[in-house]
């Protein structure tokens, strides 16, 4: 038996390496996209076509674009885009999945049955091709783009809820909960949901990862955010025929894609880590 | 309810049939069934301990679970102190569950590792509704002391705990509502030899200390030996044996108990004893066969006992055998 | 010549919290035909002692000392050597044989491939070979079971096929790691007699480690008592359980419930827990749980003295 005290939340989040880097990676961009609603450098909207292809100067940090637009602050303001559209998109899919797998998993039966052949039915659909349709039919823009994404993740939640759900019911301590005259409604907020959280929290952020390049690919064909509204996606969409041109014009915002996808990944790490009490022990 | 007259039985289970539907194999197979509980019946009385025997897949956890409440019994009744339980639905059972509580085999995993010591212990009050926190407080410390944990224990976590101290825990958990009846499945056969000794005895104490009643259901006849008052050996869904323990254990009247029995390993007494050998596995718990539930591995097989099922019938004072030739198996001891 | 001979036998583990010695100083050794039994409880350091036989060990696990097989210092080969030993000297039975078969093959299938790979063994021949074990293992209808996978065995049989695999490739020691704790009683009954009827007839060496005395007292010629990752008591069965010397060994013996036993008889316990292998006490490790330990137990380990010829105790 370990008689060192159970530590606070705090001290375990600062031992966890992961949690750290990703937290601070995430909070750069998050701050990022915070000040950009204020102050950017330059300006990302004002097409100046004499500043086009600036190389990088204390004006233009990473110098401009094909119609003189600062790419610094374009890559601010589409952080705002990308991550307003991941957010709400897994949150949707996040609050409406799990609660689904949470019933499915808690109910049995024909709830079951419906909830996890209505799952099947959507997954059978690819996700940027239904959001793709789905754009097709209620028009291009940044919140039906994020409908699209946000209705791709609610299967996927659902899912993996109802089956990590399934095996912690299977567990005596439930049954140890059943047999103290606990209704499945409590069981499955006492002990089903703390005990699959931290498997949906690191889905969680792989999905938020993966909204932000579903919200990149749908800008990138045009079906995401509008112009002349930056995101990420589009940059890299207008980049594209300047490949050979300026090379850079890609890479930063494929620099910026991969850092919030690693920072989340990181963040998701480092989260399930934390709320492990088994692993609060000394280490 | 507390308060009934003393000769009502703590638990009354009455021919209980527990049949489990197999998935079909294919769309137009007849459905298979497993046959876990054939016709179960005994009773326990207050303060008594009373063992259930067997080997896997005899049904004793079903039973336990079917006394518990805890899944759909087919058909038959269990009555605890006096009161039916079965066809209660989960919300008429939950204020009479104060009086039934449970202990699990796995010390491992019958505790929510998210949980702190104390809101684990806690959680039959939970379910009552309705308790101060003083009051909770108050009983969680007093039975975390009697069961020989701290009482700074209850903000620590499952894992900070030794396989035996866990196993303190859900005894705790078990006993905070003072429950009548305390149904132990294998609460001592994932522990340690030493660690077993001292469950065992505090299982003991606990029942002089409160009163109550277990019933232990166990694979290991030594434990069963030692803590029970009365024993019913399990076969294939049904009691082929019952009786008090000293008679049972000395005088075995089924084949099935006098091979049990002859099984188990004894220290120190040399090498390789002479005795009955028992062929073959546990036969399928999914065909009901004619006759004897153990025709196809007892010694001493007849063939009555391939066409007529052997009642379950006194062969002495207190103590019940279903087999045909009970009297040469007593003999044979 | 000596089967197996262990000398000064030490494992370590590089835990998150430090260096456990998990097996310290042990000695022993087996003829041929012979049966030792291992007994301790969990933590005791007999698993994996017998991992250190098999050069098992997991990689954060160093092995010090001697073990000679056949004259040969099994420490010193190397890995590849190892596995050749493995394959054709030594074999090991686990605990819970539905994690030690593979669930998406067929017995008959495991059973071949070794026989194929170690033994040069062609598919026909490989499969009556097969067969041939199944049958010699008392498992009904080999032919058919041949093609059956683990989950539609019990776990018996299952036991029963994982003895088959072991026996393949007719190995001079079989290192049994509790092989019937997860078995009912007559099953139980039925696997030691089958594994001692093979150790009779093959004329191998076998180890046999559990945790209950009677199982061992049963299948073994001598004994092995070990805690806290060392012997404290060695003796042939016979002579160990006439007269058991120390405090351990008693207090195992005494927590038991044994049937035929009078229900008045309290249990006699051991109190605490095992002790943490990390931080070893300086003397005895039995000193915290032991009724008759004094200030020199806590501060000088005992020496081994030998009761008699066949018996010593630390």
């Amino acid at each position: 038996m370990s008689d060192v005290q159970s530590t606070s939340f705090l001290s375990r989040c600062r031992r966890s390496r992961s949690f750290v880097v990703g937290g601070l990676l995430t909070g750069f961009l998050l701050l990022c996209a915070f000040v950009s609603l204020f102050w950017t450098p330059g300006s990302a909207y004002d097409i100046i076509i004499t500043n086009r292809f600036l190389p990088p100067s204390s004006l233009h940090w990473l110098g401009t674009d094909q119609f003189g637009r600062d790419i610094v602050s374009m890559l601010m303001t589409g952080t705002q885009n990308s991550i307003v559209v991941a957010v709400v998109a897994v949150s949707i899919g996040l609050s409406i999945g799990v609660s689904l797998g949470l019933l499915a998993s808690a109910r049995r039966g024909w709830t079951e049955e419906l909830i996890m052949r209505f799952s099947d039915f959507s997954f059978a659909f690819p996700a940027i091709l239904s959001a793709i349709m789905l754009t097709a039919i209620i028009g291009p823009g940044g919140v039906n783009s994020i409908l699209a994404i946000g209705l791709y993740n609610i299967p996927v939640f659902a899912r993996l809820t109802r089956g990590s759900a399934n095996a912690i019911w299977a567990r005596e301590f439930v049954m140890a909960a059943r047999a103290a005259g606990k209704g499945r409604f409590r069981i499955t907020f006492e002990h089903i949901l703390p005990n699959i959280l931290s498997i949906i929290i690191v889905q969680a952020t792989i999905l938020f990862a993966i909204a932000i390049l579903a919200e990149a690919a749908l800008s990138y064909l045009g079906l995401g955010t509008q112009p002349p509204e930056p995101s990420w996606g589009r940059m890299l969409n207008e980049a594209q025929t300047l490949m050979f041109l300026d090379p850079m014009q890609a890479i930063y915002p494929g620099l910026a894609i991969a850092t919030a996808v690693f920072g989340l990944n990181l963040l998701g790490d480092g989260l399930r880590d934390i709320l492990d009490p088994r692993l609060s022990r000394k280490r | 309810m507390t308060d009934c007259s003393s000769h009502v039985p703590v638990l009354e289970v009455t021919d209980l049939v527990r049949h489990y539907r197999l998935p079909r194999e294919s769309l137009f197979a007849k459905p298979g069934h497993v046959y876990a509980l054939n016709g179960v019946t005994f009773q326990i009385q207050r303060g008594k301990s009373f063992g259930i025997v067997g080997e896997s897949g005899c049904g004793k956890s079903t039973l336990a679970r079917n006394v518990m409440a805890l899944e759909e019994t087919d058909s038959g009744s269990v009555k605890i102190l006096g009161q039916e339980v079965v066809g209660l639905s989960f919300d008429q059972l939950r204020p009479l569950r104060q009086h039934f509580q449970m202990i699990f085999q796995d010390p491992y995993g019958s505790l929510d590792p998210h949980h702190t010591v104390g809101r684990i212990v806690a959680e039959p009050l939970a379910a009552l509704g309705a308790i101060s926190n003083a009051e909770r407080d108050r009983r969680v410390a007093e039975v975390l002391e009697s069961v020989g944990l701290k009482t700074r224990d209850v903000t620590k976590y499952p894992h900070e705990f030794s396989g035996g101290q866990r196993q303190r825990i859900a005894i705790a958990r078990a006993l905070i509502t003072h429950p009548e009846l305390i149904v132990a499945d294998e609460p001592v056969s994932a522990l340690d030899v030493s660690v077993q000794a001292q469950v065992l005895n505090l299982l003991k104490d606990l029942q002089v200390q409160y009163g109550v009643t277990y019933m232990f259901i166990s694979h290991d006849l030594a434990v069963v030996e030692y803590l029970c008052d009365e024993v019913a050996v399990m076969y294939l869904g049904e009691i082929v044996e019952k009786g008090l323990t000293e008679n049972l254990f000395t005088n075995p009247a089924h084949p099935y108990t006098r091979i049990l029995l002859d099984a188990v390993p004894k220290p120190g007494s040399g090498k390789r004893r002479e005795r009955i050998k028992l062929k073959g596995n546990v036969t399928g718990q999914t065909e009901r066969r004619v006759g004897c539930s153990f025709q196809d591995r007892c010694p001493m097989v007849q063939d009555l006992c391939r066409s007529e099922k052997p009642p379950l019938k006194e062969v002495g004072p207190d103590h019940l055998a279903a087999c045909h030739f009970s009297d040469k198996v007593s003999a044979a001891g | 010549m000596t089967l197996l001979n262990v000398k000064n036998l030490n494992v370590i583990l590089e835990t998150s919290e430090g260096i456990a010695r998990a097996v310290r100083d042990l000695n022993f050794s087996l003829e041929k035909g012979e049966t030792l039994g291992i007994v301790g409880e969990s933590g005791c350091g007999k698993s994996m002692t017998a991992l250190a036989l098999m050069g098992l060990l997991p990689e954060m696990g160093k092995t010090t000392g001697q073990i000679e097989l056949n004259g040969e210092n099994l420490l010193e080969k190397s890995e590849a050597e190892m596995c050749k030993i493995r394959g054709n000297n030594l074999a090991m039975i686990f605990q819970e044989p539905m994690t030690s078969l593979n669930p998406v093959h067929t017995v008959g299938r495991q059973i071949m491939e070794p026989l194929r790979l170690h033994m040069g063994l062609t598919k026909e021949e490989a499969r009556a070979e097969a067969v041939r074990l199944l049958d010699r293992v008392g498992i009904p209808n080999p032919r058919e079971r041949i093609g059956n996978y683990p989950h539609q065995l019990s776990g018996g049989q299952r036991q029963r096929v994982m003895i088959a695999m072991a026996l393949s490739c007719a190995p001079d020691i079989l290192i049994a790691d509790e092989p019937t704790t997860a078995l009912d009683v007559t099953i139980q009954d039925q696997i030691l007699e089958l594994i001692q009827a093979l150790v009779h007839e093959e004329g191998m060496g076998l180890i046999l480690i559990s945790h209950d005395l009677g199982v061992v007292s049963e299948n073994t010629d001598s004994i092995m008592v070990m805690y806290g990752g060392a012997a404290v008591e060695t003796g042939r069965t016979d002579n160990i359980f006439d007269e058991l010397v120390h405090p351990y060994t008693q207090g195992l013996f005494a927590a038991m419930p044994k049937l035929g036993r009078a229900r008045e008889a309290r249990l006699v316990t051991i109190p605490g827990t095992v002790p943490d292998l990390v931080n070893l006490p300086a003397g005895c490790t039995f000193t915290d749980r032991c009724p008759l330990a004094t200030e020199i137990c806590r501060n000088t380990p005992p020496p081994i003295e030998s009761i008699d010829a066949r018996h010593a105790a630390a």
